[in-house]
C-alpha cells in the first residue's frame, strides 16, 4: 500500500509486476487497469495538454475523455483502456512545453 | 463479410438483455464492447469482482451477474476489447481489436452505447484529482481503488450511491456538496405521486442517504459557485451556501447525472430531439427502440436515461422485436410476450420525472462563467463560446470553425451539451434550434495502419 497516494487499495496483496512510468519504476498489480494502478501508486499527473501545457490526469475512466493519454512504444494510448503487463514502459504523452508539471 | 442476425454495440444491461432474448429466439448475435468483459459501466467487471468488493458495491451491482451468465450461449459471439469507429446505414460496423481493424454487418443493429457523465464545467474541473463520480465507481468496481480524501459535488442519486459505497469501503467522503435547491424539490413534488410507483428506487436512495448520515458525512445543499482550487492538482473545493466555504481535499468527484452517449447515433445522421426534462438530446425511436433508419435500434440509457433495470427491459424488447422482424416470432406472439415487459418498464421509469426535477443540472454548469473551460481538449472557455455567438455563431457545429471547440480527441463528448446550452442562451434560441455537433467517423482515433490492414469487402474493392 502506498500511504502517499490519494487512493486506498482494497486488495493491496495482489501480485505485482514492474511498470516504468516517466522514468520511475512502480510495482503495479498484474492485469490491472493501468490508469487505476498508476493513480493508486500515487501518480497524480499523466500528461500536459498540447494547448497550454496544463497538467491532466484520468477524468472519466471509461475511454471517453482522453485525459489519461500516455505513450507506450511510441503509440499514444488511453491509460484507462490499457492493462498492466510486466515490463511495460510508459511515457508521458507529449504536450506543449510547459511552465511546470 | 462477417454477418450476423443481430449486431449489438455495447455489452451493458441493454445489450446483454437484447442478446439473450434474441439468442433464445434462435438469432445469431455478435456483441461488441470496448471492455474486456461484459457488464457495461454499471456492471463493470461484475463477472470477476472479489467478494469483499462485491459487498461494498451492493446487490444492485451484483444483480448484473445474472445478465452476464445469460449471454454465455453459443449463439452469442462476444467481441470484447472492440473499439467501434464507423457505422453505416446498411448496418455495417467497422471496429478494431488490439490494433486490428475488421468489419461486421448485422441484419439488424442495436446501438446500446449507454450514457456519459453530464459535463460539470466549473473553475478547476480540468485539474488532476478531479474526476467524475462515475469514474470513482469504475475505479472501485474494476480495480478496488477508492479515493481517501474526497469531496463529492453536484447532484443526483449517484452522489449518494458512491458516497455510501465509500463509507462501506472504510474511507467516507469528506463531504457532499449538493447543488440542488429547495426550489428544485418543490418543483419535483407534483411528480411524487408517480414516483411512488417506482418506490423501490426511491427507497434505495433514502437508504444511501441514511448510511451517509450514520457515518457523519456532512451534506451541504443548495451550493452554488463551486470551484476546484489547487496548484497543478485539486487541493480544495470552495462553494457558497449561506457563506463562502472551502474544504481541503485530494479528490473532487463531480456528478450532475448522466446523459445519452449519442456519438454512434449522431454519426448515422439519425434525428435527435431535445428532452427538456432530462436536459439532453435523445435519438428518436419508437416504443420498440427502432430509429428512423430501418433495422437500426436503440435501447438503454443511450436512448434516454432510465437506469440499468429499464435498460435491461428495453433491451429485451429489442430482442423480441428483432426476432419478430427476422421471422422467428409471429407479430402477435411478440406482442403477447412484450406485455409484461412494457408494464415493468413503465414502473421502472415512474420515478424518473421526480428525480429529473429534483436533481437538475445546476445553473452554473448550464451557463458557466466566462473564464471557465468548457472544451477540455482544446481549452476553449465559456467566454470564447459567447464571443463566437456575438460574431454570428448559431450552432455547435459552426463553433468548431470559430475556435476548435469539440475538435479534440474526445470529439465533443464532454463539451457538446455545454456548448449547445451557452449558444442557445446567447442567441435566445432553444437547444433544439441550436442543435449539436455533427459527428463524423472515425468515432475514435484509428491509425492508417489499421485502415490499410483491414479486410475490405469485395464489392468495395471492385468499385474502388
Amino acid at each position: 500500500m502506498n500511504d502517499a497516494s490519494p487512493f486506498l487499495e482494497l486488495e493491496p496483496d495482489a501480485p505485482r509486476v514492474t511498470v516504468r512510468f516517466d522514468g520511475t519504476d512502480y510495482a503495479l498489480p498484474e492485469g490491472a487497469n493501468l490508469a487505476a494502478a498508476l493513480l493508486a501508486a500515487g501518480v497524480r499527473i499523466f500528461r500536459a495538454t498540447p494547448v497550454s501545457g496544463a497538467p491532466r490526469a484520468p477524468f472519466c475512466m471509461m475511454g471517453a475523455c482522453y485525459d489519461c493519454l500516455v505513450q507506450i512504444d511510441g503509440v499514444t494510448r488511453q491509460a484507462c483502456m490499457t492493462r498492466v503487463t510486466d515490463g511495460l514502459v510508459v511515457e508521458r504523452a507529449p504536450g506543449k512545453d510547459q511552465k511546470d508539471g | 463479410m462477417d454477418e450476423v442476425d443481430l449486431l449489438i454495440l455495447g455489452a451493458g444491461p441493454a445489450g446483454m438483455a437484447a442478446a439473450a432474448e434474441a439468442a433464445s429466439a434462435g438469432l445469431s448475435v455478435a456483441l461488441l464492447d470496448e471492455q474486456a468483459r461484459p457488464g457495461g459501466q454499471i456492471y463493470r467487471d461484475v463477472t470477476e469482482v472479489p467478494k469483499a468488493r462485491a459487498a461494498i458495491l451492493g446487490p444492485e451491482y451484483t444483480a448484473g451477474r445474472r445478465l452476464a451468465d445469460a449471454i454465455t450461449t453459443p449463439r452469442i459471439r462476444p467481441i470484447p476489447g472492440a473499439t467501434v469507429w464507423k457505422l453505416d446505414p446498411d448496418r455495417t460496423v467497422a471496429y478494431s481489436v488490439d490494433g486490428q481493424a475488421a468489419q461486421i454487418r448485422g441484419h439488424r443493429l442495436l446501438i446500446a452505447t449507454g450514457a456519459l457523465e453530464r459535463p460539470v464545467p466549473i473553475p478547476g474541473w480540468t485539474l488532476p484529482g478531479v474526476m467524475t463520480a462515475g469514474a470513482a465507481q469504475i475505479l472501485l468496481k474494476q480495480s478496488g481503488v477508492v479515493p481517501r480524501r474526497a469531496v463529492i459535488a453536484g447532484c443526483g442519486p449517484l452522489v449518494y450511491l458512491i458516497g455510501a459505497q465509500m463509507v462501506r469501503a472504510g474511507t467516507p467522503p469528506l463531504a457532499l456538496v449538493e447543488t440542488q435547491t429547495r426550489g428544485d424539490f418543490m418543483a419535483a413534488l407534483p411528480h411524487l405521486g408517480g414516483a411512488l410507483k417506482g418506490w423501490r428506487a426511491m427507497a434505495k436512495g433514502l437508504g444511501w442517504i441514511a448510511e451517509l448520515k450514520r457515518a457523519g458525512v456532512p451534506r451541504h445543499t443548495g451550493a452554488r459557485d463551486l470551484a476546484v482550487e489547487g496548484e497543478g492538482r485539486a487541493q480544495a473545493l470552495s462553494f457558497t451556501t449561506r457563506s463562502r466555504q472551502r474544504i481541503d481535499c485530494d479528490t473532487v468527484l463531480l456528478h450532475e447525472g448522466v446523459v445519452p452517449n449519442t456519438q454512434a447515433t449522431r454519426s448515422l445522421g439519425l434525428p435527435h430531439r431535445w428532452d427538456a426534462g432530462q436536459h439532453c438530446f435523445v435519438p428518436d425511436h419508437d416504443r420498440w427502440g427502432e430509429t428512423a433508419l430501418p433495422g437500426i435500434y436503440v435501447a438503454g440509457d443511450g436512448a434516454g436515461i432510465g437506469g440499468a433495470l429499464a435498460a435491461e427491459l428495453a433491451g429485451r424488447l429489442v430482442g423480441l422485436h428483432a426476432a419478430a422482424a427476422l421471422g422467428r416470432w409471429e407479430q402477435a406472439e411478440r406482442d403477447r410476450l412484450a406485455v409484461p415487459l412494457f408494464a415493468a418498464l413503465a414502473r421502472e421509469r415512474a420515478a424518473r420525472p421526480f428525480l429529473d426535477a429534483a436533481y437538475p443540472p445546476s445553473p452554473q454548469s448550464r451557463a458557466p462563467a466566462d473564464a471557465t473551460i468548457v472544451c477540455r481538449c482544446e481549452e476553449v472557455t465559456a467566454g470564447d463560446i459567447r464571443r463566437y455567438a456575438r460574431l454570428g455563431c448559431t450552432g455547435p457545429n459552426q463553433a468548431k470553425a470559430f475556435g476548435r471547440a469539440g475538435m479534440g480527441p474526445c470529439q465533443g463528448r464532454y463539451c457538446g451539451l455545454t456548448v449547445t446550452s451557452i449558444l442557445a442562451e446567447s442567441n435566445g434560441k432553444s437547444p433544439q434550434e441550436t442543435g449539436y455537433y455533427r459527428i463524423r467517423p472515425p468515432l475514435k482515433p484509428v491509425t492508417l495502419g489499421e485502415l490499410a490492414a483491414m479486410d475490405v469487402p469485395e464489392q468495395q474493392e471492385k468499385s474502388a
